[in-house]
């Protein structure tokens, strides 16, 4: 086997990577930005819930997390491992995107809002029209170190035998005996998924962002 | 008989123990204009806030024409539509044009196509002199500017009475006077309005009456001539003084 | 609920063996990704351009790619050049040069942040560069990375988790031992799931407590704006 073959061995791996983050990551931002939502205009109790799932959801390391929600949805329901796994890797992420929505909820809400409402808008309208537009441009940049975070984990799904990156880096390998070369492919990899990314959303972040003269 | 638009009947604010003003009554008639004065802390802001339902008051009542808006069950949205509201520190939406701000209530609230709502918006837009600047955004235009924007986006709305919350107190000096300009203007085409302003040269020459407040109680209200020439209590008189002292060179250097 | 409970008491004493294999991860990775970390912010902040280079390089590197790949390459791949560890060296060695990449990142924003006045003020007195980095700008950007960096301790910790993977005999090892004997992966894991969590909490208050402690009146980040 040339290094053509061993290399494209594990680079095929990418698929499954790139797919479980890109369940993961808007699950994630799905279930955050509604519990965002529920923290900062649910009232007192809603705030106190949000609050202990996100100290106890942070609070676990991300493997625990995934293996205790990994093995209980595969006792629920009959989901493949990339499934079990994206989904969970999406639900530990959740809550920390929510934390990420809040603040950029948090630093826009106040007077945007209250002048929103002060032209007649209902409280739907004016988190809708005035402050969530804003807010997601806040969120981009702590949303960008997320996501490089959840490509870096997604990495963990290797131990619920999904044929990522890394796992047929073990394979390869283990069958060539190149470990070292095996990892440092899949490094470089990862490190390009990652560079890219981030690239990726810095972009965006300056095409959104509002002109202004300093 | 002048026709009141805005009636304040025995209103009383407090937050927590705190009481901030105490069975206050206020009657603005159609086409006047009501200046508020008086010093920091003493609830202006809050009767403002109160009026247009951003805050609710803990007794008394509130008429916009012959509604009663602090009724129970009153649409608030509905109301704030009627009301303009001009902030101190404008309160631009920072993520929309211009025009993009005077256009999102008429869209939104109104409900005008974006044709006639761009339409109305430039209309606006223009009357504060602020046409050729529809498409910059709040970061591009100049603290004056943003506040007639504010205007504008009030406007925009046809209120029945228009709110201004120190309109001019954060800008720097030379940007006051084009904002003043702009309120003067809309006070002669019989807009109904109730500024609180420290700006005694508008007071003097646009107000119809002036409204002195202290620790949450109307000291004293009359005509610019009566409030400046022949108050009726020391109190006033003293304030009036205070204040043009401090405000007269800064609305000097405004001319 | 009961059987659940019963876990720590079956296997109560394995999961505190673990949970000591799990701090002491935890201790010798924040070590190691300290002095590392230091040395790193240095290079970056004052080496010749070179060095920034490198520093800059190695910062990105580490941090962006998984951990577990840097621990596979440590554990697995190194031996191919001759350079084998133990399991547990070769998590202590992931861990620390994991962490000193994002250590230097705290340390670097302070030193930034105490910025080219004092050091000028420092050589202005006669000192050295180093001289003036050592007595002038380190004490002060230690002090005020603190509360940046006091999140570095919590999430190694649980960084630490995944070290089980090469058979670190820590928590996260006692619990899937605990849950192959059970075959109640999903009690088991969420036991685990609770020591964690008194760790991380008990270590939150502890790091809290030492900031207010070691807090210098006017010095922050914050009020320096
Ligand atoms: N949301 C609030 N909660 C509690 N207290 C408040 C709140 N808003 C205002 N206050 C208090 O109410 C009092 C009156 O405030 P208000 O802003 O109405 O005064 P003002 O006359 O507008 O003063 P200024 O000239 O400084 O704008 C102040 O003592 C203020 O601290
Ligand atoms: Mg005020």
């Amino acid at each position: 086997m040339d290094f053509g073959q061993f290399l494209s061995y594990i680079a095929s791996g990418t698929v499954y990577t790139v797919g479980v983050t890109l369940i993961a990551l808007p699950a994630g931002l799905l279930i955050g930005t509604i519990l965002a939502l529920f923290y900062v205009y649910g009232g007192k109790a809603a705030a106190r819930v949000m609050n202990l799932y996100s100290t106890i959801f942070r609070g676990i390391p991300p493997v625990v997390l995934l293996f205790i929600l990994f093995f209980a949805v595969s006792k629920g329901i009959n989901l493949s491992a990339f499934w079990a796994g994206s989904l969970s890797l999406g639900v530990v992420s959740s809550a920390y995107q929510m934390e990420i929505v809040r603040g950029a909820l948090l630093s826009v809400s106040g007077d945007q809002l209250m002048a929103a409402r002060a032209v007649g808008l209902s409280r739907m309208q004016a988190i809708r029209y005035v402050v969530l537009p804003q807010a997601v441009r806040l969120a981009i940049p702590p949303w960008s170190n997320e996501a490089a975070i959840v490509i870096k984990d997604s990495s963990l799904v290797y131990a619920l035998g999904v044929p990522e990156i890394l796992r047929r880096a073990q394979l390869i390998g283990a069958s060539s005996q190149q470990y070292l070369l095996a990892y440092l492919s899949a490094a470089v990899i990862y490190f390009l998924l990652v560079s890219l990314t981030t690239r990726m959303l810095n972009h965006l972040e300056q095409k959104l962002s509002i002109p202004s003269n300093p | 008989m002048p026709k009141p638009i805005l009636t304040i009947k025995n209103l009383t604010k407090t937050y927590g123990q705190n009481v901030i003003f105490q069975n206050l009554d206020l009657t603005v008639n159609e086409g006047d204009t009501i200046v508020i004065i008086g010093p920091s802390g003493t609830g202006k802001s809050t009767l403002l806030r109160c009026v247009n339902l951003l805050t609710r008051p803990n007794e008394g009542q509130i008429w916009l024409d012959d509604l009663e808006i602090t009724a129970k069950g009153t649409d608030e949205d509905q109301v704030r539509q009627h009301i303009g509201m001009v902030f101190q520190n404008f309160l631009l939406f920072n993520h929309l044009t211009a025009l993009g701000n005077v256009k999102l209530g008429l869209t939104r609230v109104k409900h005008l196509s974006d044709e006639e709502a761009t339409e109305k918006a430039l209309h606006e837009l223009s009357r504060v002199g602020l046409a050729d600047r529809a498409d910059h955004y709040p970061g591009q235009l100049s603290g004056g500017q943003q506040q007639r924007v504010g205007i504008a986006r009030a406007l925009a709305m046809d209120p029945r009475v228009m709110l201004f919350d120190e309109p001019t107190s954060a800008l720097d000096p030379e940007l006051i006077g084009e904002v003043l300009e702009v309120m003067r203007k809309l006070a002669l085409d019989g807009m109904t309005m109730l500024v609180v302003t420290h700006e005694m040269g508008f007071a003097r020459e646009v107000a119809d009456r002036i409204v002195f407040m202290e620790k949450g109680y109307i000291v004293e209200e009359g005509s610019p001539d009566e409030m400046f020439n022949h108050p009726k209590f020391d109190r006033t008189r003293e304030f009036l003084w205070k204040i043009t002292e401090l405000y007269g060179k800064k609305e000097k250097e405004a001319e | 609920m009961l059987t659940w409970l019963g876990y720590f008491e079956r296997f109560g004493k394995n999961f505190l063996r673990g949970a000591g294999v799990t701090l002491e991860l935890t201790a010798v990775g924040l070590a190691i990704g300290f002095v590392l970390g230091l040395m790193l912010a240095l290079a970056r902040s004052y080496g010749p351009k070179w060095l920034q280079r490198a520093a800059a390089a190695y910062i990105a590197v580490f941090r962006g790619t998984p951990l577990l790949v840097q621990l596979f390459i440590i554990y697995y791949g190194l031996p191919e050049l001759g350079i084998a560890f133990s399991q547990n060296v070769a998590a202590y060695l992931a861990l620390g040069l994991n962490s000193a990449a994002y250590q230097a990142e705290y340390l670097r924003g302070s030193i930034n942040a105490i910025g080219a006045a004092q050091m000028e003020a420092g050589r202005s007195i006669g000192l050295s560069k180093w001289q003036a980095i050592g007595y002038v700008i380190l004490p002060q950007a230690l002090r005020l990375a603190l509360p940046s960096w006091s999140n570095e301790p919590i999430s190694l910790l649980k960084t630490t988790a995944i070290v089980f993977l090469i058979a670190v005999q820590d928590l996260m090892a006692e619990g899937k031992r605990a849950a192959t004997t059970t075959f109640d992966f999903v009690g088991i894991y969420l036991a685990v799931a609770v020591v964690y969590l008194v760790m991380v909490f008990a270590l939150d208050a502890l790091l809290k407590f030492l900031e207010r402690k070691t807090k210098i009146p006017g010095m922050d980040i914050e009020t320096r704006r």
